[in-house]
Order: structure tokens, then sequence, then C-alpha cells
């Protein structure tokens, strides 16, 4: 069997069409677009390019959209930047405490600054809760950071709901993390009145190092580093032209509705067989309907789920843990910890992440060989 | 353009050594040429008198802190050669006094001039004298002051056979005696801060060290043992080629955990760490064991476990940070640059064989019984016939 990549939340592949675009970047139109002959002009088209299908993606102006280095930047500039211009309003942030740390971090830091952030709480499934949200904000709020869909649990967050609760408030953006939400969930942008969303090239088989912020026309927001003009003088610095092709390319390779149907039968294939199959396993987070397509989050008691990880390593299967290997005290799972999942099963969690790449078979064999793991693994284990 | 410079090696205790004194410095000299020679174009490295010479055009920082790394050597003195001649050497050593003289301030001074070199007109108490003076009268008035007991500047005159060394720096060198002198160790090096620092100690003292590392795939990461080839690589700085031999351990393991009764599982398996190392040791001509046990730790590391886990091995298992605190061996593992990379946190990241109540007091007895149902020779002939063998060569 060939290499089974169940880990697309953490990165997917780059499509052949995505690393060709980026030869082409690399090896033809490499020049700086900001140069004033052809070479520059024919580089900036195709960054042109690129911003155009993103912006179509999401149904949003071409204007509207900023190119980072990823996710983690996004994040960061969207949340520095907003609170630069509009602390003189108020000193209440919100965001959830299931936060990819690329936010929550970020929190924290702003917190020890002074900041009166509010982490709202999340129910078992994993979604946060909104009546925290109703009684946090305030005119005071700046702030509200949600993600739109958990990276461990798949859970997607109530952002409809959410934007209308804010809607009631002026000087207040509304922030969302969609790093795994674009091309999984699709979200009505500028009907939602969402202010700033982040997304992240490689976890669509783009290349890495590339992302964007969408800036809703009219949001003020302040620059993180400063430079020439690049990107309006948000974020300046030459562009990474070849990141930003690939990911063009990569949006234009977005999966369909149908793709989309097509992973979700896979996961419930996954997960039912997974869960019927495999005595002591249980589903953590959303049930199958009501969860991204993409993304499943399964416990194994009495396993660790770093040992199973590496166990199915040697079937060239490879998937994620839930939870960072406590036996050393690191801390599990924050995400599994905030739904109020076992702290025995936080240990034995393992999230699986299709793509539209993954097939039947390739299913079918991982629960194979997971079964086989799991029970060779619990007879040394649980001795 | 690049210079060649020249550095007075000093080595104290391999001086001593009687009958093996020759071979103690022919190997420090080879050890020497293997720190410098891939980084210099010229390299000339001799021995006259109980002195080693270095001359090479490799930056002075580079050289310094290379040879920092090569034991036997207690002091790197940068120096310049002088023909013999009185005014020549007045005048090298005035200027030497001058480039090391602090901007601002008195500093006192001596002259410490040593003549082997009988034919010399001066004697050393006379060069002290001429010296002494001539450098006080050419220096601006009230920057230099003799001081003959506690000098904060020592000017260093050899006069010898060919010429005259002069050099007023004697940076410490690591000491102890140069690696491959004493014989080959097996060390049990795991990922943790403890083990490489052993392996240092006893490179210090001469011995040439083979690191021999236990992998449970799936059962510890391969990460871990990345970080377990990072360590032999700074290892390897110290004393050169250096290979790094991995046992696969897992199925051992498994069955060992299958057989044994739990709480001796931690034991039986350091018994049969022992025996594996002993053998590996002896494949590569070696003569004894070396863990980093440190009295009292863990569980392990009783005396009690000592004494079962002794009488496996035929050859003296070495325990030089027996006496040592944790804060001690983290001092030295900072020192020599292991720390860092020790506390990566994927050592033993899934201790999955480590039983909830190790015995700390299992007797010879208990463990046999506890072995009874193990019949792992084949798993072990096999562990020793697939050990991987991971060669580092910090000279490449």
């Amino acid at each position: 069997m060939e290499e089974i990549y169940l880990d697309n939340a953490a990165t997917t592949k780059p499509y052949p069409e995505v690393v060709e675009k980026m030869k082409v970047a690399l090896t033809t139109t490499y020049g700086n677009p900001s140069s004033l002959h052809r070479m520059g002009i024919a580089a900036e088209k195709m960054i042109k390019e690129a911003r155009k299908t993103i912006a179509s993606k999401l149904d949003v102006s071409a204007k509207e959209i900023y190119f980072t280095s990823g996710g983690t930047e996004s994040n960061n500039l969207a949340i520095k930047g907003a609170i630069n211009s509009l602390k003189r309003y108020g000193k209440r942030l919100i965001t959830s405490s299931i936060e990819h740390p690329s936010v929550l971090n970020v929190f924290k830091r702003l917190e020890s600054k002074g900041y009166d952030v509010k982490y709202l709480k999340v129910n078992r499934e994993g979604i946060v809760d909104l009546e925290e949200l109703k009684e946090y904000l305030n005119d005071e709020t700046i702030l509200v950071s949600i993600m739109g869909v958990n990276n461990e649990t798949g859970a997607i967050q109530p952002l409809a709901e959410i934007s209308e609760l804010v809607a009631d408030y002026d000087n207040l953006y509304f922030h969302v993390d969609g790093v795994q939400t674009f091309g999984k969930v699709d979200i009505p942008l500028s009907k939602l009145g969402i202010d700033l969303y982040s997304i992240s090239a490689h976890k669509i088989h783009g290349p890495k190092g590339t992302g964007a912020l969408y800036i809703k026309r009219g949001t003020r927001i302040d620059n993180l580093i400063s430079g020439s003009k690049q990107e309006s003088g948000i974020r300046p610095g030459t562009e990474n032209v070849p990141g930003i092709a690939g990911f063009g390319q990569a949006v234009e390779l977005l999966p369909s509705q149908d793709d989309k149907y097509r992973i979700y039968q896979l996961k419930e294939l996954l997960i039912n067989r997974i869960l019927t199959e495999v005595e002591e396993s249980s589903l953590n987070g959303p049930d199958i309907h009501t969860g991204a397509v993409h993304i499943a989050n399964i416990s194994f008691a009495g396993v660790k789920g770093e040992v199973l990880i590496h166990t199915l390593e040697r079937d060239n299967i490879y998937l994620s843990t839930g939870a960072a290997c406590s036996s050393k005290q690191d801390t599990p799972s924050y995400v599994l910890e905030a739904m109020k999942v076992n702290p025995k099963l936080i240990e034995g969690a393992i999230r699986f992440s299709l793509a539209p790449t993954t097939t039947e078979q390739e299913i079918n064999y991982t629960v194979d060989k997971l079964k086989d793991a799991v029970k060779m693994l619990r007879k040394i284990m649980q001795r | 353009m690049k210079v060649k410079r020249l550095y007075l090696i000093r080595y104290g205790e391999i001086g001593l050594k009687g009958k093996n004194r020759f071979m103690f410095e022919d190997k420090l000299i080879s050890n020497i040429i293997k720190t410098l020679k891939k980084d210099s174009d010229e390299l000339d490295v001799y021995k006259t008198y109980g002195r080693i010479y270095v001359e090479t055009d490799l930056a002075r920082d580079k050289v310094i802190s290379k040879l920092q790394k090569v034991f036997g050597i207690v002091g790197i003195a940068p120096a310049r050669e002088v023909e013999l001649d009185v005014d020549e050497v007045k005048k090298n050593c005035l200027e030497m006094v001058q480039e090391a003289l602090p901007s601002s301030g008195v500093t006192t001074f001596k002259v410490n001039a040593r003549r082997n070199n009988k034919s010399f007109p001066l004697n050393s108490m006379e060069l002290n004298r001429e010296l002494g003076a001539h450098i006080l009268i050419n220096t601006e008035d009230g920057r230099l002051q003799v001081d003959v007991h506690n000098p904060e500047l020592m000017v260093n005159v050899e006069v010898r056979k060919k010429a005259v060394y002069i050099y007023t720096q004697d940076i410490p060198g690591c000491g102890g005696l140069p690696v491959g002198v004493t014989g080959t160790a097996g060390l049990l090096l795991s990922g943790g801060i403890d083990s490489p620092v052993a392996g240092w100690m006893l490179m210090k003292r001469g011995v040439k060290i083979v690191p021999i590392y236990f992998h449970s795939f799936p059962f510890t990461s391969d990460r871990a043992k990345e970080k377990v080839i990072d360590l032999a690589e700074i290892l390897a700085t110290y004393q050169g080629e250096t290979k790094l031999h991995v046992v696969h351990f897992t199925d051992i393991q498994t069955e060992m955990n299958d057989k044994c009764p739990a709480e001796l599982t931690t034991i039986i398996m350091r018994r049969i760490m022992m025996r594996i190392s002993e053998q590996i040791t002896v494949n590569n001509g070696g003569k004894s064991l070396l863990t980093g046990e440190s009295m009292g730790q863990v569980a392990s590391q009783t005396m009690e476990s000592m004494y079962v886990t002794n009488m496996v091995p035929k050859m003296p298992v070495f325990r030089p940070l027996i006496g040592l605190d944790k804060v001690e061996i983290i001092e030295i593992a900072k020192r020599i640059g292991t720390y860092e990379t020790s506390i990566q946190p994927y050592e033993d990241c899934c201790t999955v064989f480590v039983p909830e109540k190790p015995a700390t007091k299992a007797t010879p007895e208990d463990v046999q019984e506890g072995e009874k149902d193990l019949h792992i020779d084949d798993l072990i002939e096999k562990a020793i016939d697939e050990v991987e063998v991971i060669t580092i060569n910090p000279y490449k």
C-alpha cells in the first residue's frame, strides 16, 4: 500500500497543478512585482489573478484580500491590527477557549497588557456557548474572534448566530479564523458581516508559507511590520509570488459540493466502522452529521495516542494525536479538556483528517490496520 | 591574506607518564591534527621538549575553540617565534605587552624567562631583568608596574635550541588524557541529561566511547532517535569519529513485558541492555561499560538494582556520575554543550514499559524467578546482529 495520509488538518500535499504553477513563477515569472518593466508586470499579473480567484471564491472584492505568510500571521495581523485601531473604544475582547494557539496566545499577551479578555466555554460537542457570549458583550467590547471550524474536532461554530449578536455593537470587529474552514464550509462573509477572515494555502493543497487575510472594506487595521507599499502597506515586503500563485491555483481546485459529500461519506464510513468494530472507542466532538466533513476525532481507551500513531506509521498510515503525550506532564489537548472529555480518553485520542483525494480503499485499509494495532497495544499496555 | 600563527600547547599530565609518554604524545598530536586539518590550509604540528607546537593559518578564535575540545591539552598559548637574538626578543616582548595592555589604568606584569638553550648569551635571571627593564622604559609612564608575585600580565619567554618563543596568554584547555589512550568503553546512551555527561567524563580520561542506544519504535518516536544522534554528534566533537550503535529493542521489550512481572520489568530490561551492550562493546574491542547512573536518582539506580544489574556483564561497569547531584550533572551538561539537546521533550516520551510501581529492592532471587519464563536468546542475538551503526565524523 502506498502512503495513506490522513493528517490533512496538519498540512496537505500540494496538487501537481500547484507545483507546476509555482515552478513557472520561480523559473519564468521571477520578476519583482514592483519593478517597472515587463517582467515586473508579469509577476504582478500572477498575483492579481490569484487575488481575484480567492476573492471570487469568498464572494468578496479582490481589494479586500491581503496576502500574508500564512494562517498564524493572518490571525496576528487581524487581532493586533484591529485592536490598535480600536483601543480607544474599550478593553473588552472575546474569544473562545478552543482557538488555535496563533489566536489564543495573542489574546494571552493582550491580557497581560491589561485587556479584559473573555474566553468562551464550549459544550461537550466543542461548540461555543452563545449565552455566555451574550453575557460578555457590552459597549466596551472591541473585538470578537471565533474560529469557523475547530482543527482538532471539526466542530463548526455558530458564526451566523454570533454575527447577529455582535451586529448590535458599534466599534466592534468580528474576526474569524477560517484556516480549517476555507474550502470545507462555505461562509458568506459579507452577509454575516464578518470584518476579518484568516485563511491559509497549505491546508487546501497549496504551498506552505502563504496565507491571506480578508479585510472588509472600511475596516481599519494597523500593520504589524513597516516597509514599502505592497498589499496597500498592510503587509509590506516583496510578495511571495510563487506561493501566492500556488495559492490561487489551489483555490481553483477546491472541492465541489459533490466532492465534499464524498468526503463526508468516507468520514461516515470511517467513524461507523471504528465505533462498531473497535471496542471502547468513542467519538469526540460533534456527531457525524454536524461536524466539518474532513475531521474526525476518536478516542481509544487504554491506548496512548502517540504510540498508536507510530504503530500505524509502520503500515505507512499517517495520523495525528488529538493530544500531546502526557507521560511527561505535558498539557493534554486543551481543546478536548475544554470539552470535558475524560483525561484517560484524551490520552488515547486520534485525529483523522481527510482530503478530496482520500479513497474508500484507504479508509478500509486504515480501519483494518487500526483494529490490529489497538488490539496489540492494549495487550501490551493493559497489564 | 591568511597568516600562519604559532600556538604552544601545554599538556601537563601526560608528560609524567613514563614509558607511555611517547604513545600519549603521538596520540595527542594526531588528535590535534584531526581537529584542525579540515579547516586549515597550512598546518604543522610537532613536538620538542615537553611542548607541542601548532602552526596554522586558521583564525585564532577557531583554533582556540577547537583545541579546547581536545582532551590532554592543559593550556594553549598563542605565541611568537623569534630568532635567537637578544634585540629581537626585546622588540617582540615589548610589542606583545603593548598588544595585551588594556587601554587605561595600571597593569602589573612580570617577565618569566626560561633558558633551556645554554648557549644563549643571557641566563634566565638576566633575561628577566633586561627584558623587564626594556618593557618598562619603553612604555608610557604610569601604565605598567612590576609585580613578581601576582602579576596581571605574564610575559613568558622560552629560549629553545632553534628559536625563542614568547607568549603572554595561557588559555586553559580541558585537561585529561588524549582520547584513545586508555581504551574503549560502551556507553549506554539515552536521550537524557546524564548519559552524555558520563560519556564525556570518560572521554576526558582518554577513553574512546562507543555509544549504544536502545530504540523501541513505535513506543519511542523516531524523533527520540534523532535526538540521540544529535547528542552523539556533540560528543563526537570531543573524540572524533564516533560509531553510534542503535539497537532495535521493540521485540525484546514486548516479549519481556509479556513474560515478566510488571514491577520487575525495569530491572530486567536493564539486565538485558547490559548483556547486549557488553557484546557490542566486545565487538568494538572495548573492555568496559559506562552508564549515566547516579546513586538513588530513579528506581533502577538504587544500590540493590545496580547490584542485580551488575551481575550480568563480566566487564567493569563505570558510573562516573554516581556521586553527583542532578544540579551538578546539569552544570557539566551545559558546559559541554549537551544540555540544550537533552532537554528536548522526546526522551522516553511514551514510557509504556515503565511499571506503575517498579521494584527498588529486587533481590537476585526475585529477578531470577522473574526471568524464568523469558527465553529470548534468539531475540538478543538478532538484535546484536541487526544493530544499526551510524558513523559520525565531526571532521568531515
